[in-house]
């Protein structure tokens, strides 16, 4: 057939340029043509674009079945510098192209749920004409990640990098001038930004590394920081040189992955509307740095060190993070440090080597994660919709008095749900217990193999990673309970409202993939990682190669885990369900908040405020760096380049040596020569004026005597 | 026939006393009239000389020298009455006007 020939011949790997042409057009239109469009065809225009980068991603898929080792694509030249080469080349490979395909799909999903979210949020934060940034925004940003995973160097990849995390940053403050004291987003942003700045300096520096060291090696001498070279050649680099590279990327990795130590702008990015959350903070940007150690995995598999640091890095914010998660009452904030939780599983993943499950963590986290920020979206705006709906309502606006600062997105203001909001709730359940890991959803086959290969590779972060996975089913059994069952504990929660069919009908697609998803790497056919092996086996083949591509499925690892969700939901179950029924009966004023709270007192306050990590860096970098920079200010700026160096040094000095100048030179020197020579005339016309007596007879006798003279002269001559 | 010298000696004693009036005195008209007096005395001398050279030429110059005398006579005389005419007074010393 026809096709097949076509699919066989790889000829669809050069359309790969188009999976980030179609949303750089997608972003212009909405830019230039975006002004006298709806907010339908706007809306459109972003979805198509997303939807066409798919489209791209998924024939690029079909290919590579057909040529499993892929190829590489130089597409432009960009900068030749001596013996620096920077291309724009795609890659495609089966790595990159998952990548592709979670960014496109779930992107595009998330773009068609963000038509529904954003319409009603541009009206609720009343500024419709916001609407047609966000999608240039969300267009730009899936063009930077695409950029990100398409790369086929560490340059262009890093072009993507920065791109996602511009992106990020303008999202994050899509309401900038709202937020705490109507700054709070634009601070969440800058925080985003400048935390993330912290781990492209380790990127930064890794890269320097190592152009230093491949360079010589390069064939010609010409480097061009091609993922190829860069893997051939990492065995010939002094074993430290890899470890500082890994060591440096890894900073990187924590910074855009949201890592310990550089997590703390993950949770605060939640201020960005719902659907950002759901797609750079849960889906796809913060899984670059998985992709980053998945990409370089030739350097890592040459340096256990290295890979015992990102394994621990990794299984330490699993932990950390899903401690925190079990004491936040923001809806988002629980996901939000679930999602750090979940990258640190993968990282840990990645960091043993266990490249594949890592990776399949990353796509199934993606659906589910993803369904759960969209939903918690949905709940968000169906109980702000229920406030609405109070709000109109005189009867019931008098029992809202007390509730004047209502958080629609504090969950002790919600319950009840699952009666108002049938579809969120649904769709919610599946995406908790996925993530929880309960058998068969997506989240129980990713993450049991990370375990699996993690109980086997390294007790350590076994013992964290199960004891993170128990309270994950625990936080989000918890969310769940307070969520969608017991009463609604607020007006609003009473009159949530479901959100329409395009944010559903999205939500019904995740939910249906974050339940087969986990089919994809069924025990015992190992379909993905097979499909991975042809680019990360390939490459690693005679080093660690064949420990790495191991995989499995232990069973009693899957039960131990299995067991552990179950009782950890029950746990939850019995805390939010039975006794918060029974603290319903004491007073309000001696009624805790949330019944953890009275059983482990002050840790729950300790999570509640997130080990005061934010204070602690606030006292040990922000603290010290603002008075540094209100020294350099005022103190080294102002009062000595200003007021010394400038004002006294530059012009006084000058006003001195101007006055010299116009003082003794130019009115003492230059002009006494012109005044002395007036002065002189005057002085010489004065004396001589007393000659012209007036007298005519004085004029006689001066002819007179001169007659005589010349006379005289003339006889004395002649004579 | 006298001799020469004694021409000579007039017309410088005439000479001497023209000279010695326009210095001295302040009457415009006396100087005016010792002007005529030194032109005179030259005169004089012209002619003597014009005599003991048996030439004609000094006799030629006199009769210009009477001639310009007349024109200056004239002019200066006009001046005279118009100077009188304003200061009311001949007296040159009165006339300072460009002193200096």
């Amino acid at each position: 057939m026809q096709l097949s020939e076509v699919l066989n011949a790889g000829r669809f790997f050069y359309l790969v340029p188009f999976v980030v042409f179609f949303p750089v057009i997608g972003l212009l239109i909405n830019i230039f043509l975006g002004g006298r469009m709806g907010e339908k065809a706007i809306g459109a225009i972003a979805c198509l674009a997303s939807g066409l980068s798919f489209v791209i991603a998924v024939m690029l898929g079909i290919a590579l079945l057909g040529h499993p080792a892929g190829m590489s694509l130089p597409y432009l030249n960009w900068i030749t510098l001596g013996n620096l080469q920077l291309d724009w080349a795609f890659r495609v490979d089966t790595l990159s192209v998952t990548m592709m395909l979670v960014v496109g799909g779930v992107g595009t999903l998330i773009h068609i749920y963000a038509v529904g979210y954003m319409h009603e949020d541009v009206r609720h934060n009343s500024d419709p004409g916001r609407f047609r940034r966000f999608f240039v925004y969300f267009n730009l940003f899936i063009a930077a990640m695409m950029i990100l995973v398409s790369a086929n160097n560490y340059m262009m990849l890093f072009i993507g990098w920065e791109g996602v995390g511009l992106c990020s940053y303008l999202l994050i403050s899509f309401w900038y001038e709202k937020g705490k004291d109507g700054i709070g987003n634009a601070l969440a942003g800058k925080k985003a930004f400048i935390v993330n700045r912290i781990g492209d300096f380790g990127f930064l520096i890794a890269a320097f590394l190592m152009y230093k060291y491949f360079q010589p090696l390069a064939a010609n001498g010409v480097f061009s920081f091609d993922f190829d070279t860069v893997a051939n050649l990492a065995s010939q680099v002094p074993p430290s040189i890899i470890l500082a590279i890994t060591l440096f990327m890894l900073l990187g990795v924590t910074g855009k992955s949201a890592q310990l130590p550089l997590f703390v702008w993950l949770p605060d990015a939640m201020a960005g509307p719902t659907p950002v959350s759901a797609l750079i903070h849960a889906a796809t940007m913060v899984t670059a740095g998985v992709y980053l150690v998945a990409r370089s995995h030739a350097m890592y598999t040459l340096v256990p060190v290295a890979q015992n640091w990102v394994a621990i890095v990794g299984a330490v914010t699993a932990f950390f993070a899903a401690t925190i998660a079990l004491a936040q009452f923001d809806i988002k904030k629980v996901l939000a440090y679930s999602t750090i939780s979940q990258l640190g599983f993968m990282v840990a993943a990645v960091g043993m080597g266990a490249f594949a499950a890592g990776m399949f963590h990353l796509v199934m986290h993606a659906f589910f994660k993803a369904l759960l920020f969209l939903s918690a979206g949905s709940v968000i705006q169906g109980v702000e919709r229920g406030e609405h709906e109070v709000g109109h309502d005189s009867n019931l606006r008098k029992r809202m008095k007390h509730e004047l600062n209502f958080d629609p997105q504090d969950m002790r203001n919600m319950g009840g749900l699952r009666r108002r909001m049938k579809t969120t709730y649904w769709v919610y359940l599946i995406g908790a217990l996925a993530l929880a890991g309960i058998v068969p959803l997506a989240g129980f086959w990713s993450k049991d193999e990370i375990l699996a290969e993690a109980s086997t590779l390294n007790p350590a972060v076994y013992i964290l990673l199960i004891i993170a996975a128990f309270f994950t089913a625990f936080y989000m059994g918890r969310q769940v309970f307070m969520v969608f069952f017991g009463e609604p504990r607020s007006e609003p929660a009473a009159h949530a409202e479901e959100s329409p069919a395009i944010m559903t009908v999205p939500l019904i697609i995740l939910a249906f993939l974050s339940i087969v998803g986990g089919f994809l790497n069924f025990p015992t056919f190992h379909t993905f990682t097979t499909w991975l092996d042809h680019t990360i086996l390939a490459a690693t083949e005679g080093a660690t190669g064949a420990e790495a591509a191991a995989g499995g499925f232990n069973i009693v690892v899957a039960i131990l885990s299995t067991v552990l969700a179950l009782g950890a939901i029950t746990l939850a179950w019995y805390l939010y369900m039975r006794r918060t029924q029974e603290m319903q009966k004491l007073p309000l004023n001696q009624r805790p908040d949330d019944p953890l709270r009275s059983i482990i007192g002050p840790i729950f306050t300790l999570l509640e405020n997130k080990y005061w990590v934010d204070e602690f860096y606030g006292y040990l970098v922000v603290k010290p760096y603002q008075w540094l920079s209100t020294f350099l200010a005022e103190k080294v700026d102002w009062a000595f380049w200003h007021d010394f160096f400038h004002d006294t040094v530059l012009a006084r000095g000058f006003n001195s040596l101007t006055h010299l100048l116009a003082g003794p030179i130019d009115l003492g020197f230059i002009d006494g020569i012109a005044n002395f020579l007036g002065d002189g005339f005057k002085e010489l016309a004065t004396q001589t004026r007393k000659l012209q007596s007036g007298f005519v007879r004085n004029y006689a006798l001066s002819i007179f005597i001169g007659v005589i003279f010349i006379i005289g002269y003339l006889i004395l001559r002649l004579g | 026939m006298l001799p020469v010298n004694y021409y000579l000696g007039l017309a410088i004693i005439l000479f001497t006393l023209g000279a010695l009036g326009v210095l001295i005195r302040r009457n415009a008209i006396v100087i005016f009239m010792s002007i005529e007096l030194m032109l005179n005395a030259a005169n004089l001398a012209f002619v003597a000389y014009a005599r003991y050279w048996q030439s004609m030429n000094g006799q030629i110059f006199v009769f210009f020298i009477m001639t310009v005398a007349a024109a200056e006579v004239a002019i200066g005389l006009a001046l005279i009455v118009t100077i009188f005419r304003t200061k009311a007074s001949i007296d040159v010393d009165q006339i300072s006007t460009l002193k200096g």
